[in-house]
């Protein structure tokens, strides 16, 4: 038992019911009478009762990992699932403890596929150590003991021992060197559509959010920054707002300024009733033109380093029979989580920084709060709270981490929960990177794609937020992914990358990279068409034999009977593309009217992530990713005009509304022996499936996004 | 003082009659399931009932709320959970569940205009937002519930 964790726990069962952090800390009421957490190791907690206790370490913003990862360990474990329950493991045992969870990052669609190993490990590795423990009472080898649902039988005595019986000896033993691992046809509680453990508390309104945090004597803050990215406060004059009601402080950073009331609403009265002036520096003028014309200049640029350089495209495309040129573009874009982003800190009077957030990283929070307040990290915990989604907006950044601490340390000794208004919230996004892509393809005299060129200019995500992971020559591999590793066998690519980054933060949006299946996808339809093939064959000759683009393909072919009759007025277009460990296949179902109104009909999508722990979440997945991305093909962008961002809330950036859904069929096809996640997979293929069918509905090639600024009328 | 009626309890409370009602209910009496996500009446995550209507807490005024019945998610159910929440519960609808509490107010709320709703009916009645993108799952449970509850036509 850890003391930062206990005293926690005594903290807060003093507020009684007001804040129900059993949720995170389901042990709090046992901690709390000073008993020890029955802890068979660090993933793995038996009670006496035999309830089960997982420790998750990465986070859950509705994507059902906070149970997958419970079944993994549950099925090694071999324990009775109605007993087993999930918590989040602490950040700050986690670094006292030498990292022992792994990683705390959720993001990237990794929380299942790389943790997925170790946590099974752990569960295996608790089993045999629960039998060790029951054959050490019995004193008879283990060998002889079986274990079904977390009881143990001694084989030729037939006596019983429960899990709960034993797991304060089996703690006490050495974990075993080596553990062998179920094979997954064996599995009985991963691979089954188990009821998420999120979900009861979820529909009863229990307050599990980062903004349900309730602490004694909490004050709350709505923050401003500068509207225009880069730029500092000048001035504030407060003279009014430290008047209003409830009131309790104005709090100035060099870059942003926070209202502290005993209400948010009071809290963000004040601050809209003060008055700031903002020095905005260098970025003032920047516009959404300006940034492309950025975008285009890197596009022109000679020498440009390379993502991928097979065979000699140059050459190839000099003497190809045909070439085919084409330009497309995105649009910045906020991942506009429907909890805006929030952080409650409390600087505590004996110098310890408690911090509740809605987080895709745990360990990435509490570096953050440590590195604002001067701390060290033991003197720092974060209690991570259920996420009000998060789509890679709460990992990288942890910028309301850092304001929320610096609030804190404005009240000393006072929690202050606070949240951004979703004005606030859509303006100071790390947007998905806008980007332009120009493609250039070689065909021979058969129409065979023999080369193809593209030149991607896009903002880099890594170079601020992950410096660590570029590329040779500053490639940024999710500037350049679906070309820099484009499963279509063509003799000859090459891929050029123009970093140009702008003043606009980006960030990894849901799938970063996404635009690029966009790109690629449209325009190998393009040559399909130019080349007179049906869009399925086309694709199917470019892959080799056994690639698992091409089984994706196949099955979603056949399972929206590609080829088949279609009622009057609708439309399929096709696409594929790989990426998060997974296969992602799609074709889409529209209808355009006359009046140019597109409707998406019905989406299919096959997925191949080798392993699929719980089908029914894999399937909400795919649902998500189609709402997600549907917004974008439609409406949503983020323009820039005086160097800010002009959207400001959902009557500029609408979201898709419960009538403009379509039917999403989704077709698992998991064919083993690799682990692919489902977070993102399923937006990638959804761009350019739609557009395709655009163009099957009107003839009409959509290069650009959103939709509103093309006309679709016949 | 602003007497309010909330899940049948009656509350004083020392607030601005302006104050919105969704902060009214978050932070003066502590009751966390409706949630802040627009502040301008679109996305609906802040749904209650009042007078069995679903309304947009974030832009309704405390005074306006007074001598009216306010039905919030912890008031749904007296004891247990609502056919609703069973059947979300069934339909493993949530996913983040940001937006879901506002989701089952507002099916409750159809649910009691058109006992059998069609798919036209959820689609004019349920405007609340979902980024997450379960509206097929909550589609599907408002269906089932319908089905469970109400007689078929003849």
């Amino acid at each position: 038992m850890n003391v930062n964790r206990r005293g926690f726990l005594k903290a807060s069962a003093a507020l009684g019911g007001a804040f129900t952090l059993e949720f995170s800390f389901p042990l709090a009421a046992l901690a709390a009478k000073g008993m020890p957490v029955p802890e068979v190791n660090a993933w793995v907690v038996i009670h006496p009762d035999d309830r089960v206790v997982v420790r998750i370490a990465r986070s859950e913003m509705g994507q059902g990992t906070y149970t997958a990862l419970a079944q993994l360990v549950a099925e090694e474990l071999d324990c009775d699932w109605a007993k087993v329950s999930s918590e989040f493991a602490s950040p700050n045992e986690h670094i006292r403890r030498n990292r022992i969870w792994g990683s705390m990052s959720t993001g990237g669609s990794q929380g299942v596929r790389s943790s997925q190993d170790y946590v099974r490990k752990a569960g295996a590795a608790a089993r045999t150590m629960l039998i060790q423990a029951a054959a050490a009472r019995w004193k008879v080898p283990a060998a002889e003991c079986t274990v079904e649902r977390g009881v143990i039988t001694h084989g030729p005595s037939k006596r019983t021992l429960r899990y709960g019986e034993v797991a304060a000896e089996a703690a006490q033993l050495e974990p075993p060197k080596e553990v062998t691992l179920r094979d997954p046809k064996d599995w009985k509680i991963a691979g089954k559509p188990l009821h998420r453990f999120d979900i009861p508390d979820k529909v009863m309104g229990k307050p599990v959010f980062g903004v349900d945090v309730v602490l004694p004597g909490m004050l709350h803050a709505s923050i401003a920054q500068c509207p225009v990215f880069g730029g500092k406060l000048k001035s504030v004059d407060s003279g009014a707002a430290e008047k209003m009601r409830g009131v309790k402080k104005i709090v100035r950073e060099p870059d942003f300024v926070a209202g502290v009331a005993d209400s948010w609403w009071r809290a963000d009265q004040a601050l809209q009733a003060l008055k700031i002036e903002w020095d905005a520096g260098a970025n003032g003028s920047a516009s959404t033109a300006s940034i492309m014309a950025m975008l285009r200049e890197g596009l022109a640029d000679p020498k440009l380093p390379q993502a991928r350089k097979v065979g000699d495209g140059d050459t190839a495309l000099a003497t190809a029979a045909k070439v085919i040129e084409a330009e497309y573009s995105s649009p910045y874009l906020n991942h506009a989580t429907m909890e805006p982003q929030t952080c409650t800190a409390w600087l505590k009077p004996e110098g310890f920084l408690e911090v509740w957030t809605s987080t895709q990283n745990g360990e990435a929070s509490m570096a953050a709060a440590a590195e604002t307040a001067g701390l060290p990290l033991e003197k720092v915990e974060v209690h991570k709270m259920m996420l009000g989604g998060g789509f890679g907006r709460r990992g990288g950044p942890q910028d309301f981490v850092v304001q929320g601490v610096k609030i804190a340390m404005a009240m000393p000794g006072t929690p202050v929960k606070m949240m951004w208004s979703r004005d606030e919230d859509m303006q100071h996004g790390f947007y998905r990177p806008a980007s332009i892509v120009r493609m250039k393809a070689g065909l021979d005299a058969k129409g065979n794609l023999v080369a193809m060129h593209t030149r991607i200019a896009c903002p880099s995500i890594l170079k601020v937020l992950m410096p660590q992971a570029l590329g040779a020559e500053g490639i940024d591999f999710t500037a350049v992914r679906s070309f820099s590793d484009m499963p279509y066998a063509v003799p000859h690519q090459q891929v050029d990358y123009a970093m140009k980054n702008g003043h606009v933060p980006v960030g990894f949006w849901r799938a970063p990279g996404q635009q690029n299946g966009f790109y690629r996808e449209c325009f190998i339809d393009e040559l399909a068409v130019a080349t007179g093939r049906d869009p399925l064959e086309y694709r199917l000759a470019l892959l080799k034999p056994g690639d698992k683009n091409r089984l994706v393909l196949e099955a979603a072919a056949k399972a929206a009977n590609w080829g088949g009759a279609l009622a009057p007025g609708i439309h399929r277009g096709l696409a594929v593309v790989d990426g998060f460990g997974s296969y992602a296949a799609m074709v889409a179902e529209v209808s355009v009217s006359a009046s140019g109104t597109l409707k998406v009909h019905r989406i299919v999508v096959a997925i191949d992530s080798g392993h699929v722990v719980n089908p029914d979440t894999c399937r909400a997945q795919a649902e998500s990713n189609v709402t997600y991305g549907l917004g974008s093909i439609l409406y949503q962008e983020n323009t820039v005009k005086d160097g800010r961002i002009v959207e400001s809330n959902f009557r500029d950036f609408p979201l898709p509304q419960m009538s403009e859904m379509p039917r999403v069929e989704t077709v698992l096809v998991p064919t083993g022996g690799f682990w692919g996640g489902h977070g993102e997979p399923a937006i990638l293929p959804l761009t350019p499936a739609v557009c395709n069918a655009i163009f099957a509905a009107t003839g009409k090639r959509i290069r650009s996004l959103p939709l509103k600024h093309h006309d679709l009328r016949s | 003082m602003l007497k309010l009626n909330v899940n049948g309890k009656l509350h004083e409370v020392d607030v601005e009659a302006e104050m919105p009602l969704l902060w009214v209910l978050r932070d003066h009496l502590g009751l966390l399931g409706a949630k802040y996500g627009c502040g301008v009446a679109i996305c609906g995550a802040c749904t209650v009932l009042v007078d069995g209507a679903a309304v947009r807490s974030c832009v309704m005024s405390a005074a306006s709320a007074v001598g009216r019945k306010v039905v919030t998610i912890e008031g749904l159910a007296a004891n247990g959970l609502h056919a609703l929440q069973e059947a979300w519960i069934e339909h493993q609808v949530p996913q983040c569940g940001y937006c879901q509490t506002g989701m089952i107010l507002a099916a409750l709320a159809l649910l009691k205009d058109k006992p059998r709703p069609t798919d036209d009916d959820i689609d004019q009645a349920m405007t609340n937002l979902c980024r997450c993108g379960t509206y097929s799952r909550v589609r599907e449970a408002i269906h089932a519930v319908a089905a469970k509850s109400a007689p078929k036509k003849a």
